[in-house]
């Protein structure tokens, strides 16, 4: 279990990241480290867009499934990784220096 | 009203008129008008009765009484006459479930019906009179006919009879006839019923009071409702296939499965997992995440890993350039040097790296770390060691096996899929481990009972057969490195051997009972496990400590050595004399053979260079030197060629782990004409050392 915490801190310290976001099937955040006004602005969407981007996937190929899903635009990335149950959302700024 | 009102007013105008006429006549005076007064009196008693009537109608006032002005009093007031009833409720209200809210139902009702009489008159040509009729049966009809008939006659003569009788008493004899008729047939069919007198009979109904009737009704409360919504697409239908066909697995196994408790337990075991910490089931998606992140952070150096080409090396034959890609690094491994290093056989990405200590003086723990290229700023798997590590090597059949020699001399075997920070195997001092670091460690192929096995060879001079048990490791000599040829002669009589130190073995590619042995005290010794007691050739290699010795990727017979006399040698394991020797000015860490090609192969030296020589290309020099280590006096202990990509990983004393990629000189795969692709595979690699041997070698011997 703490393997995962560090893992979840290793990633929040890590160059460049902005905020980490653990959202549950039904797009409630349960663990984030952004402001609560982001944090449910991002679950809110990226939930609908991850589910829909899954759904693509899944209709193509059905014994295929969504690994991760990366939204780049001009100021940051945005990266999900969804899950059967949950979906985490990283926001990173790749070009930090 | 009147005529009763008139009796019942007649008392109290008696009172009063008498009165009213004492004071009436009073009042005019009595001018003898007799007559008059007589009419008067009848008049007037009519007229006092209404007088009275009207006076007594005027003078009660009621005190609630409104007020009005004149010209209220005046107002019209508009009466209309509707057809409303006015017991008919004016708003009703119903919960409309299609708008979910509570409307107002626009027109309600008027209609009042005040009296219901449900008739039981048939049509006689409709089915139920026919059935009646058919149940009555057509021979009643006929008597029913006469029967008729004769009502009709009795009538007649009744009506005649009773010409002078009130009309209502001819209807009413009409009533009885008809009575009477309907009467008589049906006592015509029956036969048993008592013949009513139709003259005497009369039918009395009366009807009872009705109370009013009331409507009255309830409305439950609207149930609550959730909203639903779903999609069936292709692959939620395919999801629910799968998970019929998981469940029909499960009971078909569950029906071949005796253990039926043990099932129930892992129903138990599997609802705790399920409910058990939310955290830990996002570990997956957490790993996925930290990947990505590094991948975006490490962008440009996986770039360079697929795709950079060293494009200068178009214009320089004879050298090539190593371009760093990432550094693998632990903080706790800081302190600690890396003692070795492996590439996973089965996954491409996968590295092991030991940590651990040379240095005699300073010994601590040690560290085992997996990394992936995938993440390369944290390992996949760490596992922490009481003593260092100084040799690590994995299964190349079952990659979660990692066989350990530790400082201490024992060694151990760890599991990485079990969860475990102990080995899973461990030798005990009793088991025969070694007495002196073990320096290498060498997976073999499964051995006759299918158990695996793996050798190490240790500074105490043993080259040890250890094989997985069941829980143990069984541990076998295979050969004892003796110094001496003659054993000296001990104090029983018996005949003491002085062991030299192995420092590094390996094993042949294709022959699989020969191996190497190399000694601290610089010599190889050629030998086969079939042979314990002796070897089968000794090489005196070098002056000091042998560091490593391997084997030709492709070419059977040749190998090399690298040595702490800052030397590197090219052997043919037939001869006694090197092929090649190189000096590359520092004690030289580590060699290895590239697995692409039988020429090349780089070095290591402990001032920081990685050397990188194709012998096809240049015989006497190396075509890359170069420094990778950031910090001077850093040492490099080991390199591993990556067997997949062209790609080279370092190690040095302080821990961290390099990678680099080869620029295309160096992996030079020489071509044989122009314009014809060169045939890729061990033959010819065997052949082109072959080639290059022959221009080497002296003229062999006709044995040979």
């Amino acid at each position: 279990m703490s393997e995962v915490e560090e893992m979840l801190k290793r990633i929040q310290g890590h160059k460049g990241v902005i905020g980490i976001i653990v959202v549950n099937s039904e797009g409630i955040p349960i663990r984030t480290t952004l402001d609560n006004s982001t944090t449910v602005q991002y679950a809110g969407l990226i939930h609908q867009l991850s589910n829909k981007a899954r759904s693509v996937v899944r209709d193509i190929d059905p014994q295929n499934d969504l690994t991760f899903l990366r939204i780049r635009s001009k100021k940051h990335e945005i990266m999900v990784a969804p899950d059967k149950e949950y979906i985490l959302i990283c926001i990173q700024n790749p070009s930090d220096n | 009203m009147p005529v009763a009102a008139k009796p019942a007013l007649k008392k109290p105008v008696d009172t009063m008129s008498s009165q009213g006429l004492a004071s009436k006549k009073a009042s005019k005076g009595g001018k003898g008008k007799t007559p008059r007064g007589k009419d008067m009196d009848d008049m007037s008693e009519m007229g006092e009765v209404g007088d009275e009537w009207m006076q007594q109608k005027t003078m009660v006032k009621p005190d609630d009484q409104l007020e009005l002005t004149e010209q209220e009093m005046k107002e019209e007031f508009t009466r209309i006459l509707t057809a409303n009833n006015p017991h008919a409720p004016q708003n009703i209200v119903r919960f409309s479930f299609k708008e979910k809210v509570f409307k107002q139902v626009a027109s309600v009702d008027q209609l009042a019906i005040h009296f219901t009489l449900d008739g039981n008159m048939l049509h006689k040509d409709s089915d139920e009179a026919r059935r009646q009729m058919a149940r009555g049966g057509l021979a009643e009809a006929a008597p029913s006919e006469p029967a008729v008939a004769e009502g009709e006659e009795k009538a007649e003569p009744a009506a005649e009879g009773g010409e002078g009788e009130a009309k209502p008493e001819g209807e009413g004899g009409e009533a009885e006839k008809e009575e009477g008729a309907t009467q008589t047939a049906p006592a015509a069919k029956d036969g048993s019923k008592k013949l009513t007198n139709q003259f005497n009979f009369s039918e009395r109904a009366s009807q009872t009071f009705n109370n009013p009737y009331r409507e009255r009704g309830t409305q439950t409360e609207p149930p609550p409702r959730v909203n639903f919504s779903s999609t069936a697409n292709q692959w939620e239908i395919y999801d629910a296939y799968a998970e019929d066909i998981q469940r029909q697995e499960k009971s078909k196994e569950k029906k071949g499965f005796r253990g039926q408790q043990e099932s129930t337990s892992r129903k138990k075991i599997s609802a705790i997992e399920s409910q058990g910490d939310d955290i830990s089931r996002i570990e997956k998606p957490a790993k996925i995440l930290e990947r990505m992140v590094n991948q975006n952070t490490y962008d440009d150096i996986a770039q360079d890993f697929k795709y950079w080409e060293d494009v200068s090396d178009e214009y320089r034959e004879q050298e090539g350039t190593l371009l760093p890609l990432w550094k693998f690094s632990y903080e706790k491994s800081k302190r600690l040097a890396v003692t070795s290093i492996c590439w996973d056989p089965k996954y491409r990405d996968l590295l092991a790296v030991g940590h651990g200590s040379y240095d005699f003086l300073k010994q601590t723990r040690g560290l085992i770390c997996l990394y992936s290229l995938k993440n390369p700023s944290f390992p996949e798997f760490i596992y922490n060691t009481e003593t260092g590590v100084m040799c690590l090597d994995i299964h190349p059949a079952y990659p979660h096996l990692v066989a350990v020699g530790f400082y201490d001399g024992s060694v151990g075997v760890f599991s990485l899929t079990e969860k475990l920070q102990e080995p899973m195997y461990k030798c005990t001092a009793k088991g025969g481990k070694h007495t002196d670091p073990v320096w290498e460690v060498k997976w073999q192929k499964d051995d006759l009972d299918n158990n695996m096995n793996f050798f190490s060879i240790g500074g105490d001079g043993r080259v040890v057969s250890w094989t997985l048990v069941k829980n143990e490791l069984l541990c076998t000599d295979v050969i004892l490195l003796k110094l001496d040829e003659s054993p000296a002669d001990g104090a029983d009589g018996t005949q003491l051997f002085t062991l030299g130190c192995g420092t590094a073995f390996d094993f042949h590619k294709q022959t699989d009972y020969l191996f190497l042995v190399g000694t601290e005290e610089g010599k190889i010794h050629k030998c086969s496990k079939a042979y314990s007691s002796q070897f089968l050739d000794t090489f005196d290699a070098h002056h000091m400590a042998v560091h490593s010795v391997r084997w030709n990727t492709f070419h059977p017979k040749i190998f090399l050595s690298c040595s702490a006399d800052w030397t590197v040698k090219i052997w043919e394991h037939t001869s006694n004399m090197p092929l090649f020797t190189f000096d590359l000015g520092s004690s030289v860490g580590d060699v290895a053979w590239a697995p692409y090609s039988s020429t090349v192969f780089a070095a290591v030296t402990s001032d920081g260079k990685v050397h990188v020589f194709d012998l096809n290309v240049n015989k006497y020099e190396a075509l890359c030197e170069q420094v990778v280590v950031t910090k001077k006096k850093t040492k490099l202990t080991h390199i591993e060629f990556n067997p997949n990509y062209p790609m080279i990983i370092v190690g040095d004393d302080r821990g961290y782990v390099t990678s680099l990629k080869l620029s295309p000189n160096l992996r030079k795969i020489p071509k044989e004409k122009k314009g014809v692709e060169a045939a890729k595979g061990p033959e010819v690699e065997i052949a082109k050392m072959d080639k290059l041997l022959s221009l080497v070698r002296e003229p062999p011997p006709e044995k040979k």
